[in-house]
């Protein structure tokens, strides 16, 4: 199941024209406040109508003004996860977690429900009231409550932006379970460059209302380009499994060819996890360096190398593992004549495990 | 108890004024509940004109208000003339008192559960349409549980409010022994008769005990109902 949408609104001093597609697994919309994400979430959810578009989930369209459809919200089959959990207040978590059943007059699994309970650890409060629940609480019980309502889409607007990083920590790998677990398309907001590292299959970058970049995570990340819409520091992310932990402290990973080291972390060996390569801590030497301290360098091939101001360029490097960016300056580029083809060394100051982000 | 020593006359008043006073909210509660719904969620056109209809009793002399059910609502009213062919009499009957009486406590009742629609969180009833919830599904499972509190605070207000009706009743329906006298009306009727004093003084405390009792009612309902959709 996919979901293509295209849509125009107009705001006060402000156009939003969107078309992106949007397969299975999870697909971040990313760009500052104020870029549209909101506003297109709402618009596939029905809560607010786009002057213009067509919205469509597998073959059923849930908007399209040019032929007059326009399927309400409550018939969109919808799990929608707010930032602000939105549990109804009178109502237990029990009730809050089959609301959606007993709205559609549906039999609840009972296994099913179980799964789901036991999955978010919901069972100490089903009894509870929302208002005794602290803030990593409701948005389990919300994500639970999303989950049951059967959805065939799952929407997710900024679901940590109003959590601490601790309880971001403990709500996160919910997200990947889902997007591993389930074949239904989740859309999820955000403006964090770290969670788009973490959970993101597929990324729209979105920039004043516009889609300015989309496509696969891994690569919307190596792209340069993504950069104005505020990366933070621009960095390439890659796909890794860890090898091994070392008694010296340092965990062992593997990607592609490549082996890299960082500071040892709780993960289990034989784990996949994603890591971020942050460019501003790549260097690039043309020799297999010798001698240095950093713990990481990578055999590569440059395949572009992008100005950025007058004084420096980011420099994709293709390695076995994936595109590597590192951050350079244009005296560097000149001095080591880096160009299309040319086979360099990354030396990786820093490694972050995507999956430790916001612990 | 020479003070709960009523006779025929004043249990009538009472019993018909508890009557009055309870068909009125009850009737006027569903139409209440649709304005302040109306007024609190919907723009439309006239929507000053309805909210100045609705508060129109509460600014206008009762005699008025009564005089003009009179008008519409008489045996030969537009509307009175209707009803009785199909028959229904509100004129010097005790149904319209209550209707009087309805009237007369539709702004206090409007007012209170409009405040309490007002405070019902538009997101939460977006977030159950997102559940799968219909509009309607979406009013009876959320929006009306958790403007519980002001229903009742407005229901019970609206009962104190009826059982005091005096002016509007009084000119609408008169005030006829055990068809139309309610303890008001029976108050200012044994006013006019010398040395009826202790009567009146008697059904004086009655109706004070009711009005104070409705209110602290009133204040612990809105007030458990508060606190069970608060959820502690």
């Amino acid at each position: 199941m996919s979901l293509s949408i295209s849509i125009q609104h107009r705001f006060d001093g402000f156009d939003l024209d969107a078309t992106f597609a949007a397969p299975e697994g999870l697909t971040v919309l990313y760009g500052r406040s104020g870029s549209g994400k909101s506003t297109i979430i709402n618009a596939i959810a029905g809560l607010m109508r786009p002057h213009a578009g067509k919205i469509v989930v597998g073959t059923e369209v849930l908007q399209d003004t040019q032929a007059g459809v326009f399927v309400p919200p409550h018939k969109r089959r919808l799990g929608y996860i707010f930032q602000d959990s939105r549990l109804f207040p009178h109502l237990s978590v029990a009730r809050n977690l089959d609301y959606a059943a007993h709205a559609a007059r549906r039999e609840i699994d009972p296994q099913h429900r179980a799964r789901i309970v036991d999955m978010l650890g919901l069972a100490p409060m089903l009894n509870r009231r929302p208002v005794a629940l602290s803030g990593g609480e409701k948005q389990r019980v919300a994500i639970g409550r999303a989950l049951l309502a059967d959805p065939q889409l799952i929407l997710a607007d900024e679901p940590l932006a109003s959590l601490d990083s601790e309880r971001k920590s403990e709500i996160l790998p919910y997200f990947e379970q889902i997007r591993d677990e389930t074949d239904i398309p989740i859309i999820y907001v955000s403006h964090s460059a770290d969670e788009v590292a973490r959970l993101a299959t597929t990324v729209v970058a979105l920039e004043r209302g516009a889609v300015i970049r989309q496509g696969p995570a891994l690569d919307v990340l190596a792209d340069p380009n993504a950069m104005p819409l505020g990366l933070g520091a621009v960095g390439a992310v890659l796909d890794a499994r860890v090898v091994a932990h070392h008694t010296d402290g340092l965990t062992e990973l593997s990607a592609g060819q490549d082996t890299y080291f960082l500071p040892r972390t709780r993960l289990d060996v034989g784990q996949h996890v994603r890591v971020r390569l942050p460019a501003s801590d790549v260097m690039l030497a043309l020799q297999q360096p010798v001698g240095f301290s950093a713990l990481n360098s990578v055999a590569g091939t440059i395949t572009a190398v992008q100005p950025t101001s007058a004084s420096s360029a980011i420099v994709t490097v293709l390695t076995s593992a994936g595109p590597v960016l590192a951050r350079v300056t244009q005296r560097s580029v000149a001095a080591l004549e880096l160009q299309a083809g040319k086979p360099v060394f990354a030396i990786v100051k820093t490694v972050a495990i995507a999956s430790d982000i916001g612990a | 108890m020479m003070l709960l020593d009523f006779s025929p006359t004043e249990w009538q008043a009472i019993t018909l004024s508890l009557k009055v006073s309870l068909v009125a909210t009850i009737c006027s509660l569903p139409v209440g509940i649709l304005a302040a719904y109306a007024l609190a969620r919907w723009d439309f056109y006239g929507k000053q004109l309805l909210n100045g209809l609705v508060h129109l009793p509460l600014v206008l002399p009762p005699v008025v208000t009564g005089y003009l059910l009179l008008t519409v609502f008489g045996v030969r009213g537009p509307v009175g003339g209707f009803l009785q062919d199909l028959g229904i009499v509100f004129a010097f009957r005790w149904t319209g008192a209550v209707l009087a009486a309805a009237i007369m406590a539709f702004p206090l009742l409007v007012r209170a559960i409009r405040l309490s629609l007002e405070a019902v969180d538009p997101k939460l009833e977006q977030a159950a349409a997102t559940l799968g919830a219909s509009r309607l599904w979406v009013f009876i499972t959320i929006t009306l549980p958790l403007t519980l509190p002001g229903i009742l605070a407005g229901s019970v207000l609206s009962f104190a409010k009826a059982l005091g009706e005096f002016g509007a009743t009084i000119t609408f329906v008169s005030s006829i022994q055990g068809q139309t006298q309610t303890v008001p009306s029976a108050i200012y009727a044994l006013l006019q008769v010398p040395g009826q004093e202790g009567a009146a003084l008697r059904l004086v405390v009655v109706s004070v005990v009711l009005a104070m009792g409705a209110l602290l009612l009133s204040e612990v309902l809105a007030r458990r109902a508060t606190k069970r959709m608060r959820g502690t």
